[in-house]
């Protein structure tokens, strides 16, 4: 810091601009939402609307379709995270182990982070074509000629369990990002260490299982908060895939059905702040750790 | 804060012999190799599919044969393809050039400011701008699409352009404090000695050599304007799509061939994907800063 006697106006008026855009595009536009979410605006001439509390969230958890919303994100979100993070873990375990070309492995496997969900979706829905007989193709097909056939399955249109099959191209798209964030933990390991380890007498294993797991937890913990984030939110995937189809809904495409399509706007504004709160049961711990570990 | 991506990229100092081949080591780098094949053909099946698919003939276009390779190069999928998206692509590159620069501009200024000027409260000010990162935009869309709408900015580029750079705000500021963080105070005062004022050090210091820390942000605010959807589809009107709301609506239509969308994904994705063939490195600083500290 600039140890200067120079008054702080011209430090606020310089980022000012900038301040009054946040602070109205996001803690004035969150304020505005929970308010309609107290409300019963409902049509675009809102002139009429009451307060009416809390109803709406309670209405909410009577509701048959945020029933299916909840399992739906909680099936996806398990399923995602789960297999992102090993798979992510895996690969950076397999690059890091001194390979030549790891600079190719790395691009292929970083690739899909370049691309919209909504063209990962857009080529995915044809590799996940439920299609059977005559008509198979995609994976179903490449199993098939590949004599894998006990892998052929119904991808996103599996009766009840059809998130699973989103989870493929979210998992396709995500488990680069997340080697990434793993490697980069695992290359911050000082080789000392490991030969320390080495010299009283450790195999690889156990090197990984007691020395590198241990202080690769603040990169998982990192990695588990940005990649909830994106699955509790999860909407352009999804529409790409398959549509706005009741059996595949989450409470994004609800609360944008229901905010754009019926101009219910109270009941879109009560589910985007029920995402809003299970996004924050993640970020608001993992910020105060984050805050306190850089103060020490 | 060690550069998390120059971590990523080094080369390893190996200081061990090389070990001699046994059976058990062949054996365990057979595994891996094996891995490693699996997967970057995991990973490079859908562009493997994109690619075949958007270079055939249409007469060798169906589902039932969408793994062969095309007898002959045929550009047709892509020139249907490009008449469908050419206006939206043009949205696309109108909205990315000024929301990209206009963002990384002003998170470049309150980054020199949160590095470099701090004041009483500017922790937590910084604070409070990076908590902006981290919602769902769902939790503000309806008072965005309303305040848009009153202000008269709806279905324009212009509004869909304010509403990027304000929300690429929070990670072009960390971007930007983070690096100036790097760069030593006694620059700056030397600046302020020989007389510059806080502003003219800016443009005649910090600005020039901020150039990495500008293709870093650049590239993330590019990367993720072109590749939005969510603020797309509610702000904007067909005439002012940009390219991804575009691709959606001839994925979901019947009409259009499924070769065409398999060239359309490839067209709405080239200009991200070269720059990350070509400026790999940056975007992945970029996306690192993006894990918050790394």
């Amino acid at each position: 810091m600039i140890k200067s006697m120079r008054r702080h106006w011209l430090s606020i008026a310089l980022i000012s601009p900038s301040l009054i855009l946040l602070g109205v595009f996001v803690y004035g536009f969150i304020g505005l939402n929970i308010n309609i979410s107290l409300t019963d605006e409902v049509g675009l001439n809102n002139s009429n609307a009451n307060f009416i509390g809390f109803e709406n969230y309670i209405k909410l958890l009577d509701d048959p379709r945020f029933h299916i919303d909840i399992f739906n994100t909680i099936v996806f979100s398990l399923t995602f995270i789960g297999v992102t993070l090993a798979l992510g873990l895996g690969l950076a375990i397999l690059i890091d182990s001194k390979i030549p070309a790891e600079g190719f492995f790395r691009s292929v496997y970083l690739l899909p982070m370049a691309v919209s969900f909504i063209v990962t979706g857009v080529v995915w829905r044809w590799l996940m074509n439920p299609a059977t007989g005559e008509r198979t193709s995609g994976l179903n097909l490449l199993f098939d000629v590949f004599g894998l056939d006990f892998l052929i399955n119904q991808w996103h249109l599996t009766p009840t369990w059809g998130m699973l099959g989103i989870a493929v191209p979210a998992i396709w798209q995500m488990s680069g990002y997340t080697m990434a964030l793993f490697l980069a933990g695992l290359r911050g390991i000082p080789e000392e260490v490991k030969e320390a380890a080495r010299m009283d007498g450790a195999n690889e294993f156990g090197i990984y299982r007691r020395v590198i797991m241990p202080m690769l937890k603040p990169v998982a913990l990192s990695a588990v908060v940005i990649l909830a984030h994106i699955s509790l939110k999860v909407f352009d995937l999804i529409i790409a895939i398959a549509g706005k189809q009741i059996a595949l809904d989450v409470p994004a495409i609800y609360m944008w059905q229901t905010t754009f399509d019926a101009y219910n706007f109270a009941r879109g504004a009560t589910l985007a702040t029920y995402i809003l709160i299970s996004v924050a049961l993640f970020v608001i711990p993992y910020l105060i750790v984050t805050n306190r570990k850089e103060k020490v | 804060m060690t550069a998390v991506d120059d971590l990523i990229t080094q080369k390893k100092v190996y200081t061990e012999r090389k070990k001699p081949m046994t059976p058990k080591r062949f054996g365990m780098k057979t595994i891996q190799y094996s891995l490693l094949a699996f997967f970057t053909a995991f990973f490079m099946i859908p562009i493997y599919v994109v690619l075949v698919t958007s270079l055939k003939p249409l007469r060798e276009i169906s589902l039932q044969t969408m793994w062969e390779l095309p007898s002959t190069i045929d550009f047709t999928n892509y020139v249907l393809a490009w008449e469908k998206l050419a206006p939206s692509l043009g949205n696309s590159f109108l909205l990315v050039i000024p929301g990209a620069i206009i963002a990384a501009f002003l998170g470049s200024i309150n980054g020199y400011v949160l590095s470099k000027w701090q004041f009483p409260g500017s922790n937590l000010i910084f604070t409070l701008v990076l908590f902006g990162m981290f919602i769902p935009y769902q939790a503000i869309l309806i008072p965005l699409v309303q305040t848009i709408n009153q202000i008269g900015l709806y279905g324009t580029i212009p509004g869909l352009i304010l509403v990027h750079v304000v929300y690429g705000l929070p990670i072009m500021t960390l971007i930007f404090r983070n690096y100036y963080m790097s760069v030593p105070d006694e620059l700056v005062e030397a600046a302020l000695m020989d007389g510059s004022g806080m502003i003219k050090t800016y443009f005649l210091i910090i600005f020039p050599i901020s150039i990495p820390a500008f293709i870093v942000g650049l590239i993330w605010e590019f990367t993720s304007i072109w590749n939005d959807f969510l603020f797309a589809v509610v702000l904007t009107t067909p005439d002012t799509w940009p390219v991804t709301v575009a691709l959606n609506n001839i994925a979901g239509s019947q009409i259009v061939e499924w070769n065409v969308q398999m060239s359309g994904a490839l067209l709405a994705s080239l200009p991200t994907i070269l720059v990350y063939i070509f400026l790999g490195r940056f975007f992945l600083k970029g996306m690192m800063s993006g894990s918050l500290k790394g």
